[in-house]
């Protein structure tokens, strides 16, 4: 995974539109899997640790994580043009395609075969966003709070979330609120 | 070619506005991805307005589900069921607009003043908790299939090659779709 000194830079909004095509397009079950490869390992635009930070900040904004996610990038890069080409790369064929498949849909997708090809797919879109989370806990290496209350942190936050079933709002706010404060804390020492 | 533009329920443009304004709503309500707003769209567009039947909802989001891209666009099969292409654009309009422009100044200024404690505090703050969230969500999304052995070993190989490989996950998931449909994920 690059380090900060070999990251390259998106050359123009058709690059970045293309990008997030070719992200969008192998993006089944979810698109976050393939942005991590995409961005941080093929096309070295970014850290895994600035990865992980983007999306922190696209999943706390209201909105879809990943559109959120390359409106920024896309802006950080090349302004709102950057944004515009990130939303249509990501948008513009994956919505013909879906549409196409609510017109066909009474033909193939109620037939047993499908719907078990759409089971396992399932099973893998869980693995690739398990897969990737533990990816980026490498990008906990260098947190402020140091790594091991990083990581209690996080294993709390799957805990709450995907065995509780906290509602979403209160763990964001409560232990996110906490997590914040620690770390502004532990950064003024 | 009446359907196609406006679908079975005729063009009404009171049916798009609410449609806007609902889904306009939702979407800055949306913290923790899209697919957290679809209860309550389920809410409003079968059991308020009766626009779908609870199937038709349903099947909309296994249909985003299967297509590649951003799951926020199974808001737009739930457009096109209820009032055709008008009704796609006033779902996707309404689902992006209010918070693709929240997220925009949101960026802008935290990039501003990126350096500031506060900016790094939240950065890092957020950071553990972002990742706890991944992977409560790889953990619910096997909520449907933790009775069937061959999905639950799909999970484990998918994680190890992710990791260990440099395999592109679109391959992952065509082993996944074959393994399937050959009945041995039921």
């Amino acid at each position: 995974m690059p380090e900060a000194g070999e990251l390259r830079r998106p050359r123009s909004a058709k690059d970045i539109a293309r990008v997030f095509n070719r992200m969008a397009l192998q993006g089944f079950g979810g698109v976050l899997a393939v942005a991590q490869r995409e961005l941080v390992e093929r096309e070295r635009w970014m850290t895994p640790a600035q990865f992980l930070e983007l999306l922190s900040l696209g999943q706390v904004l209201p909105g879809p994580n990943i559109i959120n996610m390359a409106l920024i990038i896309g802006d950080r890069f090349l302004g709102w043009r950057g944004a515009a080409a990130a939303l249509a790369g990501l948008l513009c064929l994956p919505l013909v395609i879906v549409l196409l498949l609510a017109v066909l849909y009474r033909e193939t997708l109620s037939q047993p075969m499908v719907a078990g090809a759409l089971r396992g797919m399932g099973a893998v879109a869980a693995g690739l966003v398990i897969g990737t989370a533990l990816k980026l806990v490498d990008g906990l290496r260098l947190n402020p709070m140091g790594r091991p209350a990083a990581a209690g942190i996080a294993l709390l936050t799957l805990l709450a979330i995907g065995v509780w079933r906290w509602p979403m709002v209160g763990v964001v706010l409560g232990l996110g609120g906490l997590s914040v404060a620690a770390a502004w804390w532990r950064l003024g020492q | 070619m009446n359907a196609l533009l406006f679908g079975t329920h005729g063009l009404d443009g009171g049916v798009l506005m609410s449609l806007f304004l609902h889904f306009g709503m939702l979407s800055l309500l949306a913290i923790g991805g899209a697919i957290t707003t679809a209860p309550d769209m389920q809410r409003y567009v079968v059991g308020e307005h009766g626009w779908l039947t609870d199937a038709q909802f349903t099947s909309s989001v296994a249909i985003a589900q299967a297509a590649p891209g951003p799951n926020v666009l199974f808001v737009a099969v739930v457009g096109w069921n209820i009032a055709g292409l008008a009704g796609v654009a006033a779902t996707l309009a309404g689902s992006l607009l209010p918070s693709t422009t929240v997220a925009l100044a949101a960026s802008r200024y935290g990039n501003r003043n990126r350096e500031s404690r506060a900016i790094r505090a939240f950065s890092a703050g957020m950071a553990p908790l972002t990742l706890g969230l991944l992977l409560a969500t790889g953990w619910v999304l096997t909520a449907p299939m933790r009775d069937s052995a061959g999905a639950m070993l799909l999970v484990p190989f998918t994680v190890a090659l992710l990791i260990k490989t440099k395999i592109s996950p679109i391959w992952l998931v065509a082993v996944g779709a074959v393994v399937g449909a050959l009945g041995w994920a039921d």
